[in-house]
Order: C-alpha cells, then structure tokens, then sequence
C-alpha cells in the first residue's frame, strides 16, 4: 500500500477535524469503543479482506 | 421421566497377563464410540475405565449433523434424534435487547437436523447398550490403568480394580482417557496451548418453561451485568445455563447451591417471571483451555478425543470432534488387524485429524477470545461489533458467541486422490440427500454401508460392477435422485464416479469411469 503518493480524500483536513472532533467529551474507553466501531465500519465499506488486512499490516509497520 | 444414572457391575479380570488386539483406556463418549465402530467391523475390544458410570452432568449436549451422521451408521442416530431436542436458531441478547439472530437450518433435504441437544450421559448409556449387544466389547468397569509401558510388541498395563491388580498387553492402546489423560502422563507428552483466565459457571436447571429450543446467548444482560450467560435447552425439561464469572471469581464459593441458586433466579426474575420454579440438577466452575498433542499417534499408541485436543466448549467441538476422530481411526485400525491394509495407513490418522483438531482450536479459541476480550483494544472491538450488530448487518458477521461445530475437510490427506472431476472435492464428508430405492424412500448415506463404496453417477450399464447407482431417473436397484440434490450436491454429472471411505469421505471423485484409475485411488486410499 503507498498510501503516501496518492491522495484519495478531497478534503482530508475536514476528515482529520471530524475524526478528532467526534472523540469530544468521551472518557477512554467510549474513545477506544468509537475508533473500533469506525474501524469496522470502514473495514465494511472497502469490503476488501485483503486491503483490510494490508491496513492492518501498514499500521502495525509503522507504530 | 428423567434420566437415571446406570451402576455397571464391576467384575474381575480374570485374564492376568492376557493379550488383546485392541484395549481402549476410557469408556467416555469418544472410547465408547470407537469401542462400537471397531466391534461394529468384527473387531474384539477391550474397555477400562475407572468409574462404573456415565458422565456426571450434561457436559457435551450439541450433537452436530455429522456426529449424528455417524450415530446413525452406528445405529443410534434415530434414538439421538427422538429423544434430543432439535433446534436451529440462535439468538444473541446485548443487554436486554436482541441484536440479532441466526438459523443453521441447512436446506432442506438430509437425514438430521443442524444439532440436537441431548445430554452426555444419555448418549453414553445407549452407546454401553450398543457395545454389549455387539457381544465383541469387553467392557470392564473400576478397571483404573495405573502404569503404561510402551514397546515395539506391544503395550504393557496395570491396572487397579477392587479385586486386585492385573496386568493387560494390547496390541493397540486407544487413549480415550480425557482431557486429564493418564496415559498422556505417563508418556511424559507435552500438552500444550493456552489457558483462558476466565471462569464459567456451568449449571442443569430442571425447570417447566416456554422458551423455545433456542440457543440463547447474552452479552451483558441486566441479570448477570458485565458478563455473558447462555442458555440451552435439553430433554427432560433440564437447561443448561453458562454464567461467565470473570478470573477474579472464586471457584469454591462459587459453586456453593445457595449463591447459583440466587443467580438462576436473578436470571428467571429478569426472561420468564418470578413464578418459575426450579431445581438445580448440575454445578461445575470450569476455566477453559486449547491445547493439543504435537502428534496423536506414538507407535502402538493412538490418542483420541480430549486426551489428544481440549477445546473451550463455545462452538461444540469437543465431543464432536473427538467422535469424529474415532470414526477416522476405527475402519483403519480395522483393515490394519484383518491384515487388509499396511500399517502405514494408521500414520493418516496423524495426517487427517492434527489439522481437523486445529481447525476446532482455532474457531473456539477466536470464540472465546470474543468473549472473554483479553485486552482493553480488544474489548473495544467486541463492545463496537455488537453495539453496530443490531442496525448494520455487516457487524453481525463480527459477533462470535461460538462458531458451531461443522464437519471438518480432510484436505490434503495422503489418502486421496485427484480424480479431476470439479465438484466435491476429496477429503469432503459426503452430503445427505434424499433418494428412492426402488420406490422406497431413503437417504444416501444411509446406503453407503460400512466399507468402501463406489458410486457413479448416470447410466446403470456404463457404471463400474458393484457400485451404487445414482440416477436421475428410476430403475431397478439404483438409487433414484429424484429431486436431483444428490447430483446437485456432489457437483456430479453422469458418468462421474465416487471412491468413498468407510467413513464417508470422498477419497476421490472421477469424471469418467476408468478401472485402472479407480483401483490405485482404493490402494492410495488403504495406504498400499
Ligand atoms: C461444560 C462443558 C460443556 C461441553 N459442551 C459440549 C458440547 O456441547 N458439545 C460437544 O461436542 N462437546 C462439549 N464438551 C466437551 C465434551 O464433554 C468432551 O469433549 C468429551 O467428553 C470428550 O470425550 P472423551 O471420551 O474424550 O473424554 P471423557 O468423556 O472425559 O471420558 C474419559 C473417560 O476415561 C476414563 N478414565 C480416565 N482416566 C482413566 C484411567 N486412568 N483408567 C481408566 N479409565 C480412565 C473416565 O472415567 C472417563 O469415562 C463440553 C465439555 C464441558 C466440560
């Protein structure tokens, strides 16, 4: 995945901000519990296993 | 009427130093089976086992379709059926509130249902009926083994009865001894895995109530707050309910009668009403475990069921798999003592049931790891999975309260052959469907028989001498496909034919009849 030389998003600073923004006021847990949900909303929405699991790996590689 | 346990007399040895083609070390469910399977092919069996009784407590109740598939060669399938409760849907609770439910009500067309509930003790009792009518099972109650030599000729035992010490020699030991085995010991095999850090409290509770032959699963009920509980119907109006305590619970305490009883009934208050009444049958606190042998045979020793493999019970797999093992090892061991086989064709039963008892780890430790989340992150994926489960189908694809117990595919097993058909693939377990045989109803596999059979597919007069006929349209003597699911099923067009085991998996699946070709799969398939 070369996530870095293209852009898919048209505007990612408005994604950012409501990614950040839709943890306002949750304590850790609900924060984990609504970054899982995203997740696997997201995973659902590419509906690829092997792009999920590529993310997966990507992510992991970098921490 | 409920059920009574048996008291089998306990009689003495009187054979001190006698040797046996096969002993079978444990009379549980699974060395019962193999006991039945092996006399059932004219094999002389002894069983030892240390009790002189069946399983306390329920402990195994989903029988799964193909361990009923197999009860049904064995000639039990029917009684299991009647007497089991059939069901096919499951319901998973989050809270108070049903997120979703499930159906495993395969199509239409087989012989048995998904599962049938039905206690241990029940299908050991009729398996202890079965050995003795078969006059070839030697089963031999209060008989511990206390001591397990192992050498090239043979395997030496002791064991301890109320009459005294005697000592045994087995051409074959068959350690059915359970997930504590003894004879696992005393080879000093490593049994290894993991070990959940959790504690389920496992009660039978005879009560008079309307829910339906369901399974029922909650994740943080309001009764039982932060845990999970299932529910299960049996016979006799007995219901087993799972309360998962967490690792902090104290096992003792919790199995006192006074505190399960209050939890039942915190738990009737809160689904059917305060007017239930019940009776606390069963208790046992239990912490789960995955784990296996690295190999189940070692030399004239053959390891089956939980001495070989322990599973958390969340998906069923124990008592399945462990008769599927047995139903794996009894027609080798079999043509092996007939001398009809080589004794290379015992090594397959390595082959096929390591990778089927993975398979069985694997689902019920993802299962359990659901259930009992190990860590923060993953308990935020659980909490997000089943808070998105109830609007977004998706997420219930996510949700793992136990992936029930399906037959396993024996892929890339020594014994099978490709025979370059498409369609159901060797290693498969055959598909039931319905059939007539001149003009009376039947199921295939209930005319596979015991051994190898033959079946081809079309035209009666092209098909190879002795096998099974499957056709679409009625003639003498062949099995008429008449809602086509046979041919359907096995992905079979005329002229294909079938190379099937003795228990009824496909060893190789032609797309035309070929004597040569058909002859080496059956040697492939004896290891010859
Ligand atoms: C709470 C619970 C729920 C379960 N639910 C299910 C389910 O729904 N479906 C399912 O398929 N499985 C289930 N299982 C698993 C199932 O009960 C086991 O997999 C099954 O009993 C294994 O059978 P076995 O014959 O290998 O061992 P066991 O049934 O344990 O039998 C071992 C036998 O060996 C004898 N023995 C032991 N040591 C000696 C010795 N030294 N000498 C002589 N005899 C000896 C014992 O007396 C016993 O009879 C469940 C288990 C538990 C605990």
């Amino acid at each position: 995945m070369s996530g870095a030389d293209r852009m898919g998003l048209d505007d990612p600073d408005a994604v950012f901000a409501a990614l950040v923004a839709a943890h306002a006021g949750l304590d850790e847990a609900s924060s984990r519990r609504l970054d899982a949900m995203l997740v696997l909303l997201l995973a659902h929405a590419v509906g690829d296993t092997g792009r999920v699991m590529a993310a997966i790996a990507e992510a992991r590689r970098l921490i | 009427m409920g059920f009574s346990a048996p008291r089998f007399a306990a009689r003495p040895s009187v054979d001190d130093g006698a040797r046996h083609p096969v002993i079978v070390v444990g009379g549980g469910l699974v060395g019962l089976t193999a006991a039945l399977d092996l006399a059932q092919r004219g094999i002389a069996v002894v069983v030892l086992d240390e009790d002189d009784t069946v399983s306390e407590g329920s402990r195994a109740i989903c029988f799964a379709k193909r361990t009923l598939e197999i009860f049904d060669r064995l000639g039990l399938g029917r009684r299991m059926r009647e007497k089991g409760v059939q069901w096919n849907t499951g319901r998973v609770f989050r809270g108070a509130r049903e997120v979703w439910h499930f159906d495993l009500l395969p199509e239409p067309g087989h012989a048995n249902p998904a599962f049938v509930n039905l206690q241990q003790y029940y299908a050991e009792a009729w398996l202890v009926e079965a050995c003795l009518a078969t006059g070839l099972v030697d089963l031999r109650w209060k008989h511990r083994v206390t001591l397990v030599e192992p050498g090239a000729e043979g395997v030496r035992l002791a064991v301890e009865t109320p009459f005294g010490v005697v000592g045994l020699v087995a051409d074959w030991l068959l350690a059915c001894d359970g997930a504590r085995s003894f004879v696992r010991e005393s080879l000093a095999l490593p049994f290894t895995g993991q070990v959940f850090r959790d504690r389920f409290l496992i009660a039978d509770v005879v009560m008079r109530a309307d829910f339906p032959p369901e399974r029922w699963f909650w994740f943080d009920p309001p009764f039982h707050p932060g845990q999970s509980v299932l529910l299960h119907r049996q016979p006799d109006d007995v219901w087993r309910i799972d309360f998962q305590l967490g690792w902090d619970a104290d096992p003792e305490s919790e199995r006192q009668p006074e505190r399960v009883r209050a939890r039942v009934r915190t738990m009737l208050d809160a689904t059917v009403g305060p007017e239930a009444a019940f009776e606390l049958e069963w208790v046992s606190v239990y912490t789960f475990r995955c784990r296996r042998l690295e190999r189940f045979r070692h030399g004239r020793i053959f390891f089956v069921g939980d001495s070989a493999h322990q599973v958390s019970p969340f998906g069923a797999r124990g008592g399945n798999g462990g008769v599927q093992d047995a139903d794996n090892l009894g027609w080798k061991l079999a043509l092996v003592l007939q001398g009809a086989a080589p004794e290379a064709l015992l090594d397959s039963y390595d082959a096929e049931r390591i990778p089927a008892a993975d398979e069985n780890i694997l689902h019920s430790t993802r299962a359990t790891d659901f259930i009992t989340p190990k860590t923060a992150a993953a308990r935020a994926y659980r909490d997000a999975a089943l808070a998105l489960a109830g609007e977004h189908a998706f997420a219930r694809g996510f949700v793992n309260s136990g992936r029930l117990s399906r037959p396993c595919v024996l892929a890339g097993s020594p014994l099978s052959t490709d025979g370059g058909a498409s369609g159901l693939a060797p290693g498969t377990p055959v598909p039931d469907a319905p059939v007539l045989r001149d003009g009376v109803a039947t199921w295939l596999l209930a005319e596979l028989g015991r051994d190898f059979t033959v079946l081809a597919f079309g035209d009666p007069a092209a098909a190879p001498e002795g096998a099974i006929v499957v056709s679409a349209t009625p003639a003498p003597g062949v099995l008429w496909d008449h809602e086509g699911l046979a041919a359907r099923r096995f992905g079979a067009e005329a002229g294909h034919v079938v190379l099937i085991r003795p228990d009824q998996h496909v060893a190789a699946h032609f797309d035309r009849f070929d004597a040569a070709a058909l002859a080496e799969a059956r040697r492939r398939a004896m290891a010859a």
